[in-house]
């Protein structure tokens, strides 16, 4: 790398994590169907899916059971064979209520006959199938695909970024797509390439996983041709490298401005785990009904890579992984650092899922937060050059106006600051709720209340 | 599950830092210059740098309980700060008047305006300089280094003050490192105070921003100002003064920008005060000033968050 390209792709802030990556040589183990997959309406930015099978009715494997007629959306499709036996309500980790629909297995798997490979000939078909297939972001923001491959500027991308990064300590379900899955990457990033008319794409790895690097590099090699250019990046192991807008950094050196897309400075960037199942659907037909996940942490008997169905109940995934060998205090949906801890244990495996992580006592760090030092940890360690204690301060003055001159818009909430806090303060709660006060005082007093839409694209 | 699960937000994980973490590895720092203080100018440094974290231990202890606030006794910043008010006396100081110095310090500039992380300027200065204000004599009462038994101890002046009367130098430059040279009891030793310095560097407790700034602004300036800027460097509290008071958190701007021009600023004001002021030593005065001006210098040098433009003043 020369020094003009590392002057322009550097990034600033981010921590050392520890990397805990104790599951990446577990190859993927597929778990058996459970006895019952309850699929929230809600598993993706967008509006909620509407039932489209009645309570009763059979279902198959790969079947339609839920869509929206909403464009941000993503059908929903059983990943099992049985009988709706009924409808429910989830609260979701975030905060959210969402309807979802209890499917009883019969354990025969039986594939729905509208599982085929879809007719792709050109750009307008390949957007369909994306649709069609339920693709959403799968490194955890769950943004849906077809979406994200259908920008407004579509003829100015001129790069697409594929996000192997997986800078969140523990999960290594991306790891071991690369590994396993290498031959279905590559040919994915042929087809969004050809039907986008890309000239580059870049995979992106950070640099602690080099079995990865070379094995995706050597196919990659074999396919670049003149105007079609693959090129596998390895990047420093520093989180959050695979947050959105630091890894349109380093790979292009670009800068996607407050409130913009990465469209707007010709990128686009996809979960490396989305770009192969595309290629997956495309040969099989098989709509996004299953995933694979890490489920780790220091309460998991025996940790691993799982192949599982969506709508798993989270119990069944810890209890096919040896169960918990020390009671379970912290249960985590997502890596430690953006993760969500789950209230029970009760609710199920969702699309944009990655990881499940059960934690034992030891492991749980309650701290009361001490007075700021200003010590300046969190100014050093924010990915978007932010000074946190400013916008803090903004915040216990109910001073909107500031906290968004401060930038805290521009907060996508990777922890780095809590994490690097010797005060133990809860900094990124404080920007949570400082972005919900600027949302707030953006929206109209008479206007209907809507839910502020959330967008943190970091993959994991 | 059979035992409530715990809810927090993210993230999950916690680089294991603590404030008191923090302020030991400031102690850790200044040990080495704590012991050449022993070593130089004997037992009785030893006796003013207890008197005086005991008297700031005792100060915060009670300001706490008077203002019916959480104990913090125990976060050891008031260790620091006795720490920096002893190596800021002169090893013969009367110890009632490190006690008063010491009450002075975390009673009046820290307490009193919220406890740590509030306060707008250095303690342990506010105390030095409450105490030259207090007892200037005692203050400016600098023994030789290096005579053993400080009973009968011969006092003489400090380099820079011998500079500021227009007198030449009698000290070389290894002695200057090494410290074997009048002063307040803990500036004088250059090396131990690089050497704690180098170790905060590398324990990342503080940045190298504002001790080399600080220290290259001093140096360059006595060098335009026709006087020998090493002595300027190794003389007076600098190098005290630039590794470990200006680069308190509390006191110092919290972002890159602010922290370069507060320690151009530390420096042109001590070699102004320095050279053309009636005070042969500027430092506690220079940070003191900087101190009171970083608000104004963070509100001048906000950082830019990621994605966006430098605009002008008037299109905000």
């Amino acid at each position: 790398m020369d020094i003009k390209e590392w002057l322009s792709n550097r990034t600033r802030g981010g921590v050392h994590a520890p990397h805990r990556k104790n599951t990446a040589q577990c190859e993927t183990v597929i778990m058996p169907p459970p006895e019952r997959i309850i699929l929230a309406m809600t598993q993706h930015i967008g509006a909620p899916c509407t039932p489209v099978v009645k309570v009763g009715d059979t279902v198959e494997v790969g079947q339609v059971v839920a869509d929206s007629d909403k464009p941000v959306s993503a059908p929903i499709h059983s990943g099992v064979s049985g009988k709706v036996v009924s409808m429910t309500e989830l609260l979701l980790p975030g905060g959210m209520k969402t309807a979802a629909m209890v499917i009883e297995s019969d354990g025969e798997q039986r594939i729905h006959p509208s599982v085929k490979p879809p007719v792709v000939e050109n750009y307008d078909d390949f957007i369909k199938a994306v649709r069609a297939s339920g693709l959403v972001g799968l490194g955890g923001a769950g943004f849906p695909a077809h979406i994200k491959l259908h920008p407004r500027s579509l003829d100015d991308i001129d790069t697409v970024i594929v996000n192997a990064a997986e800078c969140e300590p523990y999960i290594t379900s991306d790891y071991r797509e690369c590994i396993e899955n290498s031959w279905d990457i590559i040919s994915g990033v042929q087809t969004v390439m050809e039907f986008l008319d890309t000239a580059r794409v870049i995979i992106a790895v950070e640099r602690n996983k080099p079995a990865a690097i070379a094995e995706l590099s050597n196919i990659a090699a074999g396919v670049s041709k003149s105007g079609r250019e693959v090129i596998v990046k390895s990047l420093p192991a520093r989180y959050p490298q695979g947050a959105e807008k630091v890894l349109i950094k380093a790979c292009t050196g670009r800068r996607v401005p407050t409130g913009k897309l990465p469209s707007d400075v010709g990128c686009l960037v996809m979960n490396v785990a989305s770009i192969a199942f595309i290629s997956r659907y495309l040969k099989t037909g098989m709509p996004l009904v299953d995933k694979r996940i890490t489920v780790d942490g220091s309460a998991i008997a025996r940790p691993k890579n799982i192949r599982v169905i969506i709508g798993t109940p989270i119990k069944d995934v810890i209890s096919f992984c040896g169960g918990t060998k020390f009671k379970t205090r912290k249960l985590l949906m997502g890596g430690p650092m953006m993760g969500l801890a789950l209230m029970d244990d009760e609710l199920p495996i969702l699309k944009q899922n990655n990881a499940i992580l059960a934690f034992a006592e030891e492991d749980v760090r309650l701290t009361e937060p001490s007075t700021c030092i200003r010590c300046g940890r969190c100014v050093d360690s924010c990915p978007m050059n932010l000074v946190p204690p400013w916008i803090a301060a903004a915040y216990q003055n109910g001073d909107a106006a500031a906290m968004e001159k401060l930038g805290v818009m521009t907060c996508m909430e990777c922890g780095c600051c809590s994490f690097s806090c010797p005060a133990s303060r809860q900094i990124v709660q404080t920007m949570r709720m400082a972005k919900g006060e600027v949302r707030k005082a953006h929206t109209p007093k008479t206007a209907e209340k809507e839910p502020a839409k959330e967008k943190t694209a970091v993959n994991k | 599950m059979d035992s409530p699960l715990v809810i927090t937000s993210s993230p999950h994980l916690h680089c294991g830092m603590t404030t008191r973490g923090v302020m030991l590895d400031v102690l850790i720092a200044l040990s080495p210059a704590a012991a050449a203080s022993v070593l130089l100018f004997g037992w009785r440094s030893a006796a003013v740098i207890v008197v005086c974290v005991a008297a700031c231990l005792a100060a915060e202890y009670l300001s706490r309980i008077v203002l019916k606030r959480p104990q913090t006794a125990g976060d050891l910043s008031a260790v620091v700060t006795g720490v920096l008010l002893a190596f800021n006396l002169p090893a013969s100081i009367p110890l009632w008047q490190a006690v008063i110095g010491g009450a002075a310090a975390i009673v009046v500039a820290k307490q009193m305006f919220g406890g740590l992380g509030q306060n707008f300027v250095n303690p342990a200065l506010v105390g030095r300089i409450v105490m030259m204000a207090s007892f200037p004599d005692a203050m400016n009462n600098w023994i030789t280094p290096l005579q053993g038994s400080a009973a009968d101890a011969v006092t003489s002046a400090t380099p820079l003050a011998v500079l500021s009367q227009g007198g030449s130098m009698n000290y070389s430059m290894s002695e200057l490192l090494v410290g074997i040279r009048p002063g307040c009891l803990g500036e004088t030793c250059a090396l131990a105070l690089i050497l704690g310095g180098l170790y905060l560097i590398a324990r990342r407790v503080i940045s190298p921003i504002i001790p080399l700034v600080y220290i290259g602004t001093v140096f360059i300036m006595t060098w335009l100002l026709g006087q020998n800027p090493l002595v300027h460097i190794l003389s007076g509290g600098l190098m005290l003064g630039a590794i470990f008071m200006a680069t308190d958190y509390t006191t110092s701007p919290i972002n890159k920008a602010g922290k370069i021009v507060f320690a151009v600023g530390c420096g042109l004001l001590t070699v102004l005060i320095r050279v053309f002021g009636s005070l042969p030593e500027g430092v506690s005065f220079a940070i003191v000033i900087m101190n009171i001006l970083v608000p104004l210098i963070e509100r001048a040098t906000r950082p830019l968050p990621f994605g966006e433009k430098r605009r002008l003043r008037n299109e905000q």
